[in-house]
């Protein structure tokens, strides 16, 4: 245990990142547009196929899972650490829509057999099961929802672990759209994967440094928004885009304090730093 | 029996059950339960849930569907949430976490909730009444307040008016023991001082059929590590736990979280590991984080899912982790069903209760067990006082969680 049973400052140092999402196709494409030297065009998800995974599940694996593999696997290159090594988090606000709806299309029906591989697909920890197994990494995932708030209460999942048990951590948080009915019920127009290797110590690598400090981290101060439409758009009809004035923050390079967008009546508060 | 080695020292600072209920087909609230644990009952019946038409066993909780949620949360009405609220009603869990509350604060209270389906019945019946000219889904479905995982979490956080971190874990059947892995962390960053831990799963046709798709589902009440097992029968429950930090002094009966492990399988999305190699992963962590050797844990509450596979994986795990035969364990599944993303939570609260009353819960269900299982399997209650308990969650995704329980003095 490094911390003590106090309100400390929690501080962990960004290694690696990864995105996938409408009109953003990596870390440096999403980078360049949240600096505006490049304009942000709305364009569908394009998610690579997930090249790790046998070529059977790589046929049968829908949006989360192709999604979390790509961001997870850019963040963890650039973080040049070996994936099988790092514990994780898998934050999403809704897991796979399509299977989804699927499995209460056929329950709904005359009958009612739905396919094995929907239903194992159907957990929560789908993306995180193929992630380990691809991988081959043993260590704990821990597996999370907080509606809109996933991607923040990843973050402090993510933040904890990493400085409790001096671990560096994979969060990935990733949402996807359901289709109609659902659709209306949960409009979620595409979608969009981020990962951040978090790490407690500095490395040559580190992007940013990130302090939680302490209970203030729970905020009621506004959230930060983003001043592109289509981005800002984004950020707020797609749970895990709620990351976007973070890495908007890491981006610039400057010391600043962010607000993200946690649970209903609270926000999470982080100061971000030069590493 | 204890090594004479000298134990390595604790990686985790122990934290203090200071209050917890749960309900389940065997009881209701905390007395029922023990009573059922007592006489040796199972709570599992005939299906007959909803419009179900298969030939399995399900462990319903009596009254989930008279309970009405609290006028000002009726956006989180579903089975899962009134299965929720019945159980924390019981106990006196409500007026203790209000009085911690008042105690350290609304904001220093996290709530940690794990649930595998959470209120995703009322979606699937919602299906069925889609409208037929424009097929959308009836008005009254609200998809945060019951479908969504988070649900459960914001219902309870919500319903105790906690202003603290909250967040549900997913991990299908590990859910509710990684949610004690998870509050522990921020306990111990200092982010809180306490925290509402547990599980929620309700029935629904998801599981139901689910698990027939995968032919999991037993014809006859589950049967954890008899030779005869064919597969699980699927439980409800919902299991709390206030979860807070040691006080200066002890009362010899307080139980404590001493250790938890947790793992990933790296293996199989639905089979586990054929060696147990995450299951064994996950009990040598909690073993190291509780400071104790293999030999000073008393009994083991097994994941026990009465699966042929897990069982067999299970038993070769524990036995690589303990000796063959080392110490008497059982699953409570045969009493309660598979109670899924509550298993972890409720499995928790029945080992704190052997650890307080001074008992070890027998295999409800289980009659011959199966020879090529090198564990001590109890098939009936053993009258002898544990002083620390194992309690083991496994799920699919290959996730692995186990948790060390043990008395004060």
């Amino acid at each position: 245990m490094t911390v003590s049973n106090t309100s400390i400052p929690l501080t962990v140092f960004v290694e690696g990142i990864g995105l996938v999402g409408p009109g953003l196709s990596s870390w440096d494409d999403v980078r360049d547009k949240l600096l505006g030297q490049t304009p942000y065009v709305s364009a569908p998800t394009v998610l690579p196929p997930p090249m790790s995974l046998p070529a059977a599940e790589r046929r049968r694996a829908g949006a989360v899972i192709k999604v979390s593999l790509a961001v997870g696997h850019e963040a963890v290159n650039t973080a040049g650490l070996r994936a099988a090594d790092l514990p994780s988090v898998f934050s999403s606000s809704g897991g796979d829509g399509v299977n989804c709806h699927d499995i209460c299309s056929t329950l709904a029906s005359s009958d009612r057999l739905i396919s094995p591989t929907r239903f194992h697909n159907s957990v929560h920890n789908a993306a995180s099961g193929y992630w380990s197994i691809s991988t081959g990494a043993t260590p704990t995932s821990s597996v999370l929802c907080a509606h809109d708030g996933s991607f923040s209460a990843g973050l402090l999942e993510a933040v904890t672990q990493a400085v409790v048990d001096n671990t560096p951590v994979l969060l990935v948080a990733y949402d996807t759209h359901y289709p109609e009915p659902l659709n209306s019920k949960r409009p979620v127009p595409d979608t969009l994967g981020v990962a951040l290797v978090l790490s407690p110590q500095r490395s040559e690598r580190s992007l940013a440094r990130i302090t939680l400090s302490g209970a203030a981290c729970m905020s009621r101060a506004p959230v930060d928004t983003l001043s592109d439409p289509g981005l800002e758009f984004l950020r707020q009809t797609i749970p895990a885009a709620r990351a976007l004035p973070l890495l908007q923050g890491i981006a610039r390079q400057q010391a600043a304090t962010v607000t993200l967008d946690y649970l209903d009546d609270m926000h999470l508060a982080l100061d971000l730093a030069q590493p | 029996m204890i090594s004479d080695a000298p134990p390595p020292p604790a990686a985790m600072q122990a934290l203090r059950l200071s209050h917890f209920t749960a309900a389940s087909c065997i009881g209701v609230g905390l007395d029922t339960t023990l009573a059922s644990l007592r006489a040796e009952r199972s709570g599992l019946k005939p299906c007959d849930f909803d419009s179900v038409d298969l030939a399995t066993w399900t462990g319903d909780v009596p009254g989930v569907d008279l309970e009405v949620l609290r006028p000002d949360l009726r956006a989180f009405d579903c089975r899962n949430n009134r299965l929720a609220q019945l159980a924390l009603r019981q106990d006196g869990f409500e007026q203790a976490v209000l009085a911690a509350a008042g105690r350290v604060g609304k904001q220093r209270i996290g709530v940690f909730l794990g649930t595998s389906t959470s209120g995703i019945l009322e979606t699937e019946l919602a299906y069925r009444a889609l409208d037929p000219v424009t097929g959308a889904l009836p008005a009254s479905l609200v998809y945060a307040g019951s479908h969504n995982p988070f649900s459960v979490t914001a219902f309870v956080r919500s319903y105790f008016g906690l202003e603290g971190p909250a967040v549900t874990v997913s991990s299908a059947c590990s859910s509710s023991a990684k949610v004690f892995a998870s509050a522990r962390r921020m306990m111990a960053a200092g982010l809180i001082d306490a925290a509402v831990v547990g599980g929620v799963d309700s029935l629904c046709l998801t599981t139901l059929y689910g698990f027939n798709s995968l032919d999991l589902l037993s014809r006859q009440p589950c049967q954890p590590f008899d030779a005869a097992r064919k597969g699980i029968s699927i439980g409800e429950g919902a299991a709390f736990v206030l979860l807070e930090k040691l006080p200066g002094s002890l009362d010899a009966n307080v139980i404590l979280l001493r250790g938890i492990g947790e793992s990933s399988d790296a293996h199989h999305m639905s089979a586990p590991h054929p060696e147990g190699r995450g299951a064994v992963t996950a009990m040598r962590q909690a073993l190291a984080s509780a400071g104790l050797l293999p030999g000073q844990i008393d009994y083991i509450n097994l994941h026990g899912t009465a699966t042929p596979s897990n069982d067999a994986v299970e038993g070769k795990a524990v036995a690589s982790v303990f000796g063959n035969y080392a110490l008497p364990g059982s699953s409570t599944k045969g009493a309660t069903g598979h109670t899924l993303g509550a298993a972890g939570g409720l499995e928790a609260v029945i080992s704190a209760l052997a650890l307080q009353q001074g008992f070890m819960p027998g295999g409800v269900n289980t009659h011959q067990v199966d020879p090529d299982l090198p564990v001590d399997y109890l098939l009936h209650n053993r009258e002898q006082a544990p002083q620390h308990v194992l309690s083991n969650s496994f799920g699919f995704g290959g996730t692995n969680c186990s948790l060390v329980l043990g008395r004060a003095g």
